[in-house]
């Protein structure tokens, strides 16, 4: 399978099924990749892999195509691997990779499982940005019958915000947008923070759209609980020390990443929120601390 | 039977309050492993003491309790109002000593209670063996349950920091009497010759005073007799080069004490009738008593001692003695290399990643792993400079600056007193440790706590480079209950001719102190770097969880 015909699978999967995470979107491309693929022998296949999730990275530069792409990789791989005929191996790395997809698919479910108990009745829930599981969270929260308002920031440059709002309303749940610079005034009327991620760091701490961290700080002032609801294959063996540290190419999107030459000029799309900020993750693993999240990842990656 | 139970359970209680005292010895004693004649025939008189006390009131145990508060006070009185002369310092730490005990014993019921439930169960076991062995076989019986009911149910404090207690200091002394006689079944006469218990030197502030403080004036070697047929020649070497500080920083010492042990090994030859793997550990003993007293073992001396010992005691019984010791040798060199120097290069790959062009970066002391990641960051063509800092008495920043400045790179010296004035130049800080505790804590050269502390204060990122091996399953969440006092001596400085502390010690109210690690909470640490990967402080009893399965 060619690189471009990836690509076009990938943007495919993501266009015909617009709730779908992007990382669950690349791992079924490399699935399909995995089953096209022509290669000799296993190492080969590793490296066309380790090349797909690369050039999958380079198209959707968030970071859970990267932290979803070498679990998957893993996932397959750490089985024992010793049939002498690659035709039954790469059957056994399918059969892996199916039951994996399959698993993460579930993910979301578990996660608005878990949380939606954490919202009290009355209860005035603020938000950052547009995340699918904080609104199957609250879609949850809806269908137990429990009576709250949402609190939703703009989220510039791309107004991901009003996106949120529109669907929240859908679901008749009272929301109102706020501008990202009215956190600090908002935080004393609500109760609870809730906010998605788009990678979960090694330390504990998150990594999400810009304006997240920012909230962090407020909600730590104003002494409320600042939660974050991640699926697993959000985790990435990352540590960064501070803003500065995350990598560049996590920061911008991939258009912009080739094209510009001067990062320096652009605006990063994203900020890292330390662990001695959040209260709690839901995740599909459970509800953890941030210093659990280290814990987890040995478990996943060693 | 039961009825017996049920008396025996009464008398235990009746007897606890002249009793706690005993237990509590016996539960503060610094060794689990052994229990000397002397104990057993005291596990035996108690016994007797039991059955005379169901029958006798209440009254004289309490007269006695009483007598011993009265006598409490009086030595603390004369203790204060008498001159403490030097000549005879044993007298006054007695005294000294037992009024913190006395003070202690309130906050002590637990370890009371636990006495008493370990008194119970002893009784109990003892009356069903008794029942099955028959009447004779009882009083040996019980002193056998004993040692086994004592070790899970009490964690012993290790005997070097209990310098205050008279008993656990006698208990020491006799132990390292008995290890002059090596091996049981042995045949060597030898007259004399022990392990040399080394006295302490000069007044110890009292918060410190469960510690030993030794003067490097007074090495042990000079009280063991020529020949020295019980402690192999390599271990007097290293343990006089241990007490003079010629080998210092936890790596150097651990390589050492493998390399002598690898000597040691290679000159030992199996006693006849004995087998290698029991004989080699019994060896070994006397020596690793000879080094704590020269200077107190690190964390990571102690990990390898006990890799050490589990492997000799994993050869099998009919191996012959060349394979033992060519297998022996193959583990200690494996040993360093994959938990020293490979290690060091895993860290150093992830050290790297952490380094970016620009960068500030301070240092405290001479930490070999942190002075290899810098040169091999250096190699690797960053861009940066390094500000090293250093302390007093010890000064070893100036060896870091030295081998930094000799592979080419900028650096910066100041004192530790300039801290808060360089940090808002930093970038990052990279600092060593002596050992990690399972609690997260950090435990490092004294400042390095301060260190930490400052640059949180200025939300500067605080890297701890470590090494799986240095990691220990303590738990300390403060500098005080476990350290190492080094030289007062060392403290005295003498500038254009005037020394001011010179008679230090005839001044009564002056106390050096000279403290050579402190304990660094891990709020204050953001990032720890191992050869498993960086992982935050928290993470640490996951590692040693994990290193477990794998052993």
């Amino acid at each position: 399978m060619e690189e471009a015909e990836l690509v076009e699978y990938f943007r495919a999967q993501i266009r015909g099924d617009p709730d779908v995470a992007s990382a669950v979107a690349a791992i079924r491309s490399l699935l399909e990749f995995l089953r096209r693929d022509q290669s000799e022998t296993i190492l080969g296949l590793r490296e066309n892999m380790t090349q797909a999730i690369r050039r999958l990275e380079e198209t959707d530069s968030s970071v859970a195509v990267s932290s979803g792409g070498e679990l998957f990789l893993r996932f397959i791989s750490l089985t024992s691997l010793e049939h002498p005929d690659l035709s039954q191996c790469k059957n056994v790395m399918i059969e892996r990779g199916e039951l994996f997809l399959k698993k993460i698919s579930l993910s979301r479910g578990k996660v608005g499982k878990l949380c939606h108990t954490f919202i009290k009745d009355g209860a005035k829930i603020l938000t950052h940005s547009s995340s699918r599981v904080v609104l199957k969270v609250l879609e949850n929260a809806a269908a137990d019958n429990k009576r709250f308002t949402v609190y939703v920031t703009e989220s510039q440059p791309d107004s991901a915000g009003k996106r949120m709002a529109q669907k929240l309303r859908k679901l008749n749940i009272p929301v109102m947008v706020v501008l990202d610079a009215a956190v600090g005034y908002i935080m004393e009327k609500v109760d609870l923070v809730i906010v998605g991620a788009e990678g979960v760091v090694e330390s504990g701490g998150v990594i999400n759209k810009i304006g997240t961290y920012q909230m962090a700080v407020c909600s730590k002032a104003h002494n409320k609980p600042f939660y974050v609801v991640a699926e697993s294959f959000k985790f990435v063996r990352l540590y960064p020390l501070n803003q500065q540290d995350v990598p560049d190419r996590f920061k911008y999107t991939a258009d912009i990443l080739k094209t510009v030459k001067d990062l320096n000029q652009e605006h990063p799309m994203i900020d890292y929120t330390p662990p001695s900020l959040i209260t709690l993750l839901f995740t599909d693993l459970g509800v953890l601390t941030p210093s659990a999240v280290s814990d987890e990842l040995i478990k996943l990656y060693l | 039977m039961a009825d017996s139970v049920g008396r025996q359970v009464d008398s235990i209680n009746h007897a606890t309050e002249e009793d706690e005292k005993k237990h509590e010895i016996i539960g503060a004693k610094g060794e689990g492993k052994e229990l000397t004649k002397e104990e057993k025939q005291r596990l035996r008189k108690e016994k007797k003491q039991h059955k005379k006390n169901k029958k006798d009131d209440r009254g004289p145990p309490e007269k006695e309790k009483e007598k011993e508060k009265a006598s409490v006070p009086a030595p603390s009185k004369p203790a204060t109002q008498s001159p403490a002369h030097k000549a005879a310092p044993v007298p006054v730490n007695a005294s000294a000593s037992e009024s913190p005990v006395a003070a202690e014993k309130p906050a002590k019921s637990k370890a009371e209670l636990r006495a008493e439930r370990r008194a119970r169960q002893d009784s109990e076991r003892a009356s069903k063996q008794g029942k099955k062995e028959g009447g004779q076989q009882s009083t040996s019986s019980k002193p056998k349950a004993t040692p086994n009911e004592l070790q899970p149910v009490v964690k012993r404090l290790p005997d070097h920091v209990q310098v205050d207690d008279p008993v656990a200091l006698k208990k020491l002394a006799k132990k390292l009497e008995r290890q002059q006689k090596s091996g049981q079944g042995c045949s060597l006469n030898i007259t004399g010759v022990k392990v040399p218990l080394r006295s302490d030197y000069g007044y110890k502030v009292s918060l410190f005073s469960h510690l030993h403080q030794y003067s490097r004036k007074n090495p042990p070697t000079q009280q063991i007799s020529i020949p020295v047929t019980v402690i192999h020649p390599s271990i007097v070497r290293l343990g006089l080069q241990y007490s003079q500080g010629i080998i210092a920083g936890s790596n150097a010492r651990s390589v050492a004490l493998l390399h002598a042990f690898k000597q040691v090994i290679q000159d030992y030859s199996t006693p006849p009738n004995e087998e290698l793997s029991r004989d080699l550990v019994n060896k070994l003993s006397p020596y690793i008593s000879f080094l704590s007293q020269c200077r107190p073992l690190s964390a990571s001396m102690g990990n390898a001692i006990k890799y050490i010992k589990k492997e000799i005691s994993n050869i099998p019984s009919q191996c012959k003695e060349e394979e033992a010791k060519r297998i022996l040798q193959e583990c200690i060199d494996s040993y360093i290399n994959e938990k020293i120097i490979l290690a060091s290069e895993a860290i150093s790959k992830y050290a790297i990643e952490k380094i970016s062009d620009g960068d500030v970066i301070l240092v405290y002391g001479c930490s070999s792993l942190v002075n290899h990641i810098l040169c091999e960051a250096f190699e690797k063509q960053r861009k940066f400079r390094v500000i090293v800092v250093d302390s007093r008495p010890r000064l070893e920043g100036r060896e870091a600056l030295r081998r930094l400045v000799k592979k080419g790179i900028r650096c910066t010296y100041v004192l530790i007193s300039a801290l808060s004035y360089i940090l808002p130049e930093v970038s990052k800080v990279f600092l060593g440790a002596h050992a990690l505790l399972a609690n997260g804590y950090v435990m490092s050269r004294v400042g390095t706590s301060q260190i930490a502390l400052v640059a949180k204060a200025y939300n500067v990122p605080v890297l701890v480079c470590c090494e799986t091996y240095k990691f220990c399953e303590r738990v300390q969440t403060d500098s005080f209950v476990s350290n190492e006092l080094d030289d007062p001596d060392d403290l005295i400085v003498t500038r254009n001719g005037k020394t001011h502390l010179e008679n230090w010690q005839t001044v009564k109210s002056l106390g050096l102190l000279n403290l050579v690690y402190d304990v660094t909470p891990p709020d204050f640490v953001d990032l720890v770097i191992t050869d498993l990967g960086m992982i935050p402080c928290t993470s640490v009893p996951v590692v040693l969880r994990v290193k477990n399965v794998d052993q």
